[in-house]
């Protein structure tokens, strides 16, 4: 029983998602396969929401699997639609598109593992054992942080109040930057009619 | 419930075995739900469809009612072969039922059936509810494009376009009673219409009388029942998504639509029927005085009894929409592809958009409505919307944590938003937040 006690449950749930999403993010890059590419997708940003539950941000959790596995969905109709040669659509990369996405890829992970390191507050050391449940998780402070206000900055300097003020601009410039591309995927996925005059169909003559 | 656990056991409170012991338990029993409750429905669809076609419906298996049919229909199924197809790609096609199955289920986690009666409180259920609901479709899709049969296919991105546009008015019409509650969480929701029938809020105002419908039609739409089944559509597509499966991997397809309609009717009755709380507040303060206070109390009798009849009404009440749903279905013509995006884009969006508007207006201009009344209310909407107006000082540093002890679950990561939630929490008197694990026994 007590080695039970012992066990770290929440670093191994840690680990198991951490683990699934990167294992299964390896498994989008080397399938050829475009719906399993989806697959893996899936799982990977469903282990990523997970993660979020793990850390309490139910809503972030849950924004997660909305937008993003939802979006692979689309995507993948989408993927299948405008792809489909066969009955099983395989893509193979060139040695060209390997190295650009080489490239690209370890750009970005070095801005992202630069940055992560470079907050003095995630690198130290925490004592494990004040880590406390919060009963109250609420997304209230994230719909009044886009909204304008921020409530985890209320007690800040009173200088510095005006530029903590929320998200709402950018909230605003990137739902319409979305719709525009919203507007721009219907119009290049819309039926293109041609102008061809049909006879007229006699009409109500089908009694017969 | 975990510390209970864990005392039995003699180990320390908060210990993770509990825990993990407790949400097996809550795992199996929604399992059951899911599970029994589509053999019953099946069983009622049949029924119900047999009176509507002037016909029996079962009536040899258990009995007088045929009401062992569905379960010797399990039992075939079982037996029956499992059949893969030599084009499908059999990772896929093997996989595609249990997505499906495990969407439909995972929702359930975040569905209170009483006061406390939840197999996981999520702050933000409505919302949960319905991102992971969505995912469902995902294993039709997966179950379409894997069999390698042009039927398939076509069921799998019409169910795509289907649930792509449903989802819009879908949220709509949610969106409503979470802004008359203030909140996003079930249970507070449900507990904001407690009292006589007038406080549900599908009696609010006309408004939100037309949202139900709206959030019915889409519910029905999303779950991919007829008159919007064309992901199955037998008389044109064989059978749609599902024609290359057989046996079991074929049940599991039922379990989770049947498991989703329980599901949206339920969501339905916590949004707008009141949840567990009744036409008559029989366990209310006026009559019997039963329930747990709200703030919740340490356990008792009578407020287990008042939770019992609380999740009995509940499921009555869900069971209702399901059997609204099999009667939809037995009684309308299956739509065109064209039709149903139409009804979903020229009729459901725009009117769910002017219910959430008057709605809006109707809240905020404060005409009165059945709400307003109060009518034998055991809690006056005061004590349970959700304190919106932010504190002018910053919390103190000590109300940031609560000790582990109280919760018996810890989390691994700190949070951010800390300090505003909990000073956030302590404004908000008369909350159903502090039934932990512990309430749900």
């Amino acid at each position: 029983m007590m080695l039970l006690a012992a066990f770290p449950l929440y670093d191994f749930l840690f680990m198991l998602f951490a683990i699934m999403a990167c294992g299964f993010a390896v498994g989008v890059l080397f399938s050829t396969n475009i719906v399993r590419m989806a697959f893996y997708l899936v799982i990977s940003l469903g282990s990523t929401a997970g993660l979020f539950f793990l850390a309490g941000a139910e809503f972030v959790g849950a924004m997660q699997l909305m937008i993003y596995v939802g979006g692979t969905m689309v995507l993948l109709i989408f993927g299948v639609m405008l792809t489909a040669q066969e009955r099983f659509i395989s893509l193979q990369a060139s040695g060209r598109d390997w190295i650009l996405g080489l490239i690209a890829g370890s750009a970005l992970l070095l801005l992202l593992l630069n940055a992560a390191f470079s907050v003095p507050k995630w690198t130290a050391d925490r004592p494990t054992d004040t880590l406390a449940v919060d009963q109250s998780k609420t997304a209230t402070p994230l719909g009044l942080a886009l909204a304008g206000v921020r409530a985890d900055k209320l007690g800040a300097d009173e200088k510095l109040q005006p530029g903590m003020s929320g998200y709402l601009l950018p909230f605003v410039i990137v739902s319409i930057h979305l719709l525009i591309v919203l507007i721009g995927a219907a119009y290049m996925a819309r039926t293109k009619r041609k102008q061809v005059v049909t006879n007229p169909e006699p009409t109500g003559g089908s009694a017969d | 419930m975990a510390d209970t656990i864990n005392q039995f056991l003699g180990l320390d409170v908060g210990s993770w075995f509990g825990y993990v012991v407790t949400s097996l338990i809550h795992c199996a029993l929604l399992l059951q739900v899911v599970a029994v409750g589509a053999l019953v429905f099946i069983w009622m669809e049949r029924k119900i469809a047999g009176r509507i076609q002037d016909r029996l419906g079962p009536t040899r298996v258990g009995g007088r009612f045929g009401w062992l049919q569905t379960l010797a229909d399990g039992l075939k199924l079982i037996t029956k072969e499992d059949l893969i197809p030599a084009d499908a790609d059999r990772m896929l096609f093997k996989l595609a039922p249990y997505v499906a199955f495990m969407a439909s289920f995972s929702a359930f986690l975040a569905l209170p059936f009483a006061d406390g009666w939840v197999g996981q409180h999520v702050n933000t259920a409505v919302f949960f509810v319905l991102a992971v609901l969505g995912l469902e479709v995902f294993g039709v899709i997966l179950a379409g494009y894997s069999s390698g049969s042009k039927w398939s296919l076509f069921g799998a991105i019409r169910e795509a376009a289907q649930v792509v546009s449903y989802e819009v008015p879908l949220g709509l019409c949610v969106v409503v009673p979470v802004f008359l509650c203030g909140t996003m969480n079930l249970v507070t929701i449900a507990n904001k219409q407690a009292g006589l029938f007038t406080n549900w809020l599908v009696f609010h105002d006309p408004f939100t009388f037309c949202t139900f419908w709206v959030y019915f039609t889409c519910a029905t739409a999303s779950v991919n029942r007829a008159p919007f089944d064309l992901a199955e559509a037998e008389s044109e597509l064989v059978a749609g998504f599902h024609t290359e499966y057989s046996g079991l991997r074929w049940s599991f397809f039922f379990m989770a639509e049947y498991g989703s309609m329980f599901l949206v009717s339920g969501l339905a009755t916590l949004l707008f029927f009141g949840g567990w709380h009744g036409p008559i507040p029989l366990f209310g303060p006026q009559m019997l005085d039963w329930a747990y206070a709200p703030g919740g109390a340490d356990w008792a009798l009578s407020g287990y009894l008042a939770n019992l009849a609380g999740c009995t009404n509940f499921i009555l009440k869900a069971v209702v929409g399901v059997i609204f749903m099999i009667w939809i279905r037995w009684t309308f013509p299956r739509l065109r592809i064209d039709q149903v995006i139409t009804t979903c884009l020229k009729y459901c969006v725009p009117i769910a958009a002017v219910c959430f508007l008057g709605a809006l207006v109707w809240e905020a201009m404060d005409i009165p409505s059945p709400n307003n009344l109060n009518l034998m209310s055991g809690q006056p909407s005061s004590t349970v919307r959700e304190h919106w107006v932010l504190p002018q000082k910053p919390p103190a540093t000590d109300e940031k944590t609560t000790p582990p002890a109280e919760s018996g679950k810890p989390v691994a990561m700190k949070q951010s938003l800390r300090p505003a939630n909990a000073t956030l929490a302590n404004h908000r008197p008369g909350q159903p937040e502090p039934l932990t694990q512990g309430g749900d026994q």
